[in-house]
């Protein structure tokens, strides 16, 4: 097995590591960017979906005539009347095309009408008739119809093994089922199309998409069209955190009404209740994990077994368990995936799939073994540290580098002194307690990102690149990469990105933006000084395309560590956070100002994960019923005190031009299992399900 | 139904005839391409729309406009001169008080019209002194700007950008 780390071509560092203010701030605080559904238009037409009120079934009849009927509606699409489309390849994508019903609020109509008031009231007045199977819609560990799907998300293996976890020799054992919800992403844009189809064959889109490139490639399938004749604008991005990575049923459903009305823009902007069957979810998890491991807390076996859902109309297979591979090393070490297959919505990408839940449960079992190994949670991670890659028996690139997180949390949180007894300190009213937990995320590097410079009359570079901005600072950080493949100051880059018209680039998710476009960026601004050097004539262009891998055979992972003070109110089970602070190895930080504002963000998002989010699907008829930001809380203002991100100051020399590994994941890995062992020590209750809500503390003996 | 209706939107006066079902943020958006206030749940509950309405803040999805003849409106774009920021909003570029900017005019708008209700004395829910003088402690600042929701999580950069324009 090859070991070499090949190191780059380092850029020089000026503008990188720079805390500029975001270059679309101005905009973004008086309301001036647009985002998908403010594109200005003319003449535009609104949609409003009629969705399937069964989960399983055939839709048997359509009477239309009283919407049809409605002065100002333009028509009513069902799968009588619907255009045709040419791939069922993804049958997320397969809208109005035939009369089965897969889930419960599953498109089966649209009304186009000339406002947005008369496009709902007509929806209300479509009848569909259904043909009602019978469904199912709850997840049970126990179900004898468990399966393993072939291969899980981002291509990981669905089960591994070494040894015999079972024959380990072991003086502690823990072995815990723990579980997460059903979660979803909810960025605050909802997810909203403007589609115009300007004449047969030629389709533009304003979209919120993480992916401009992706939703065009997925659409021109779909529909048939040249690819090249698909345009998708995405400039601003109202957050999207996985849910926007992908085409999505609206998506088709928009395309079809705008086959409909040819020459007119169809405005679709899905309402709140509506994200929560179209638009993906992180799957419930329930986790089986087992830790064997010396007196002395060397692990001696490591076992973490995953059921989790899917749906009957698409497969997803979240890798819930590949951290488990990872993380620490073990002689015996088992990992495995099932799925039920359920009569639900299609589960799909949340910030860290795989890593969040995962985490939460490996990183919670741990702290149970601390405990019953009576040592320092620190110590025990810090003595089960692996040397290199358990997965592949490689170095890590740019170092593995937790322990180092662990120790720095440490002194910054004043870790120590602290006594481990459980449910002690108590504060009037209040239970305090401290926990800690392990984070990691992978350095993902996607293939097919292309990057032009251009130079134009004005002095500048042109730098195009069809990348997005969903919040994550792009705009701002990928100028800063220009910048320094140019040597030219920041303010002599004009960066254009958001249109599939640019060169091809990869989607924004699993934390690859900055790693994948930058290496792209980077390529084609050496291409342009090697063909120009330093005195470019106007109008001169060079395009290049990112390098699949630079730096050889290594694993590549961040690492970090989460520390969480929590006071539990011991009469209503009421949990704070009053403090929370993560120290992480991510390789170069591009932008300290924004990145600390994403590794926050994702912290906070792990802490609305470990104590407000579920969303409960009623298996009886399977649709969640807290469709709304009334009944699904995720983290107000109130429930955030004092949140700080920290971080080692590194290069990794081998990921990219750039010394980075991408952290818009990471944030949110270990921080509800840091919350959760701080609640531990707080109360001497270990709570296995998320979201930790009072009723889980009063009813394991708080009171 | 329609009935016709003027408003005065950060110091233009449009006059417009809106469907009585047509919400203050759907007459904005939609009819005077006025899309500063954000529609992220149409039901009042995250703040994503939030505008000054007649000098207080409102959530403009959870009112009709036909309610609204001759009010005065006054957006995040409006609370700028141009490319003069207003305070509100160059503390929230000095502290990165936003990521996607989605919440965000809501947000400014929401701390524009706080900071007048603290100032005029308007208790909150977690005011120890009912009467009087509001002094505005980073705790009084979270639950004052908790009706804005913000799923990216800039909430501590939010509390510390009015807390440097509140002092």
């Amino acid at each position: 097995m090859t070991t070499e780390l090949v190191t780059v071509d380092l850029l020089h560092f000026h503008a990188i590591g720079v805390p500029l203010e975001r270059a679309d701030g101005t905009i973004k605080v008086t309301g001036r960017a647009p985002y998908a559904f403010e594109h200005p238009v003319t003449e535009p037409v609104y949609l409003h979906p009629v969705q399937a009120t069964v989960a399983r079934g055939r839709v048997t009849g359509a009477d239309t005539a009283a919407a049809r009927a409605l002065p100002g509606v333009i028509a009513v699409l069902t799968h009588e009347n619907a255009p045709r489309m040419v791939s069922g390849d993804d049958p997320e994508l397969w809208v109005l095309q035939s009369t089965e019903i897969a889930f419960r609020g599953q498109f089966v109509g649209a009304v186009l009408a000339e406002t947005l008031e008369v496009a709902r009231h007509a929806a209300d007045l479509v009848r569909m008739e259904y043909e009602n199977l019978p469904h199912d819609a709850e997840l049970d560990p126990r179900r004898d119809d468990l399966y393993a799907p072939d291969v899980l998300n981002a291509g990981y293996p669905t089960d591994t093994a070494e040894g015999d976890v079972d024959a380990a020799p072991a003086a502690v054992t823990i072995d815990r089922t723990y579980r997460t919800p059903m979660e979803h992403n909810n960025p605050m844009e909802p997810h909203a199309v403007i589609a115009l189809w300007a004449e047969p064959g030629e389709l533009l889109l304003y979209d919120s998409s993480q992916g401009v490139h992706r939703v065009r490639g997925a659409l021109a399938t779909a529909f048939g069209l040249d690819p090249g004749r698909v345009r998708v604008v995405s400039p601003y991005v109202g957050g999207g955190f996985g849910s926007k990575g992908s085409a999505h049923a609206h998506h088709a459903l928009a395309v079809l009404a705008a086959q409909a009305v040819p020459g007119r823009p169809v405005k679709f902007a899905l309402t709140r209740q509506q994200m929560f069957s179209q638009v993906g979810y992180r799957t419930p998890t329930v986790q089986h994990v087992r830790l064997s491991a010396t007196a002395d807390g060397r692990l001696t076996a490591i076992s973490h077994e995953v059921v989790e859902q899917t749906a009957r109309l698409k497969e997803f297979a979240e890798q819930t368990a590949v951290c488990s591979r990872m993380m620490y090393t073990a002689p015996n070490r088992r990992t495995s995936h099932r799925l039920a297959r359920l009569d639900v919505p299609v589960p799909a990408w949340m910030r860290a799939p795989g890593e969040a839940p995962g985490m939460f449960a490996a990183e919670v079992a741990m702290d149970e073994l601390a405990v019953a190994c009576g040592l320092d949670p620190i110590e025990l991670r810090a003595r089960n540290e692996p040397g290199t890659d358990p997965v592949t028996g490689r170095p890590w690139s740019g170092g593995r580098h937790l322990v180092e997180c662990l120790r720095e949390g440490a002194r910054r949180f004043g870790w120590d002194p602290r006594d481990p007894t459980p449910g002690v300190r108590r504060d009037g009213e209040w239970l305090v307690g401290t926990g800690v937990a392990a984070s990691t995320y992978p350095r993902h590097l996607l293939p097919g990102n292309r990057a032009t410079v251009r130079y134009t009359p004005d002095g500048r570079y042109s730098v195009l690149i069809g990348a997005v901005d969903i919040g994550t600072g792009t705009w701002t950080t990928l100028a800063q990469i220009a910048a320094d493949a140019l040597e030219v100051p920041v303010g002599a880059v004009a960066l254009e990105i958001g249109d599939s018209d640019l060169p091809q680039a990869s989607v924004a998710g699993g934390s690859s933006g900055m790693s994948s476009w930058g290496s792209a960026v980077v390529a084609a601004a050496r291409a342009f000084r090697a063909r120009y050097g330093e005195g470019p004539p106007v109008g001169a262009e060079a395009s290049a395309e990112a390098p699949a891998e630079p730096g050889g055979d290594f694993a590549a992972d961040s690492f970090g560590a989460q520390f969480a003070e929590v006071r539990v109110n011991a009469d209503t089970g009421e949990v704070r956070v009053p403090r929370m602070l993560g120290v992480f190895s991510a390789g170069k930080i591009i932008n300290p100002r924004t990145a600390r504002s994403q590794f926050i963000g994702g912290m906070i998002m792990g802490l609305s994960a470990a104590l407000h989010e579920e969303s409960v699907l009623d298996p009886r008829f399977g649709h969640v019923v807290n469709h709304d930001f009334a009944d699904y809380h995720i983290a107000a203002c109130a429930d955030v005190v004092d949140i700080d991100a920290a971080w080692l100051e590194e290069v990794d020399p081998h990921a990219n031009p750039m010394g980075s590994r991408g952290i818009g994941e990471i944030g949110i890995v270990g921080a509800p299992a840091a919350i959760a062992n701080a609640v531990h020590h707080a109360t001497g209750i270990r709570v296995r399900d998320l979201p930790i809500t009072p009723d889980r503390l009063l009813t394991h003996g708080l009171l | 139904m329609d009935e016709s209706i003027t408003l005065h939107v950060d110091g233009r006066k449009r006059s417009l005839t809106v469907d009585t079902r047509t919400t203050l943020l759907d007459a904005l958006r939609e009819r005077l391409g006025v899309t500063a206030p954000k529609k992220g749940c149409d039901h009042g509950q995250c703040g994503s729309c939030t505008v000054l309405l007649d000098g207080r803040r409102a959530t403009t999805c959870l009112t009709l406009a036909v309610a609204h003849d001759g009010a005065e409106v006054v957006t995040a774009d409006g609370l700028a001169e141009g490319d003069s920021l207003h305070p509100v909003q160059r503390a929230f570029l000095d502290h990165d008080g936003l990521q996607c900017g989605y919440c965000t005019p809501g947000q400014v708008c929401s701390a524009v019209g706080m900071l007048a209700e603290a100032a005029a004395g308007w208790p909150s829910h977690v005011t120890r002194d009912g009467a009087g003088r509001v002094e505005l402690t980073d705790e009084e600042i979270r639950e004052r700007m908790s009706g804005n929701l913000c799923r990216c999580g800039a909430y501590p950069n939010i509390v510390a950008a009015i807390r440097e324009v509140a002092r």
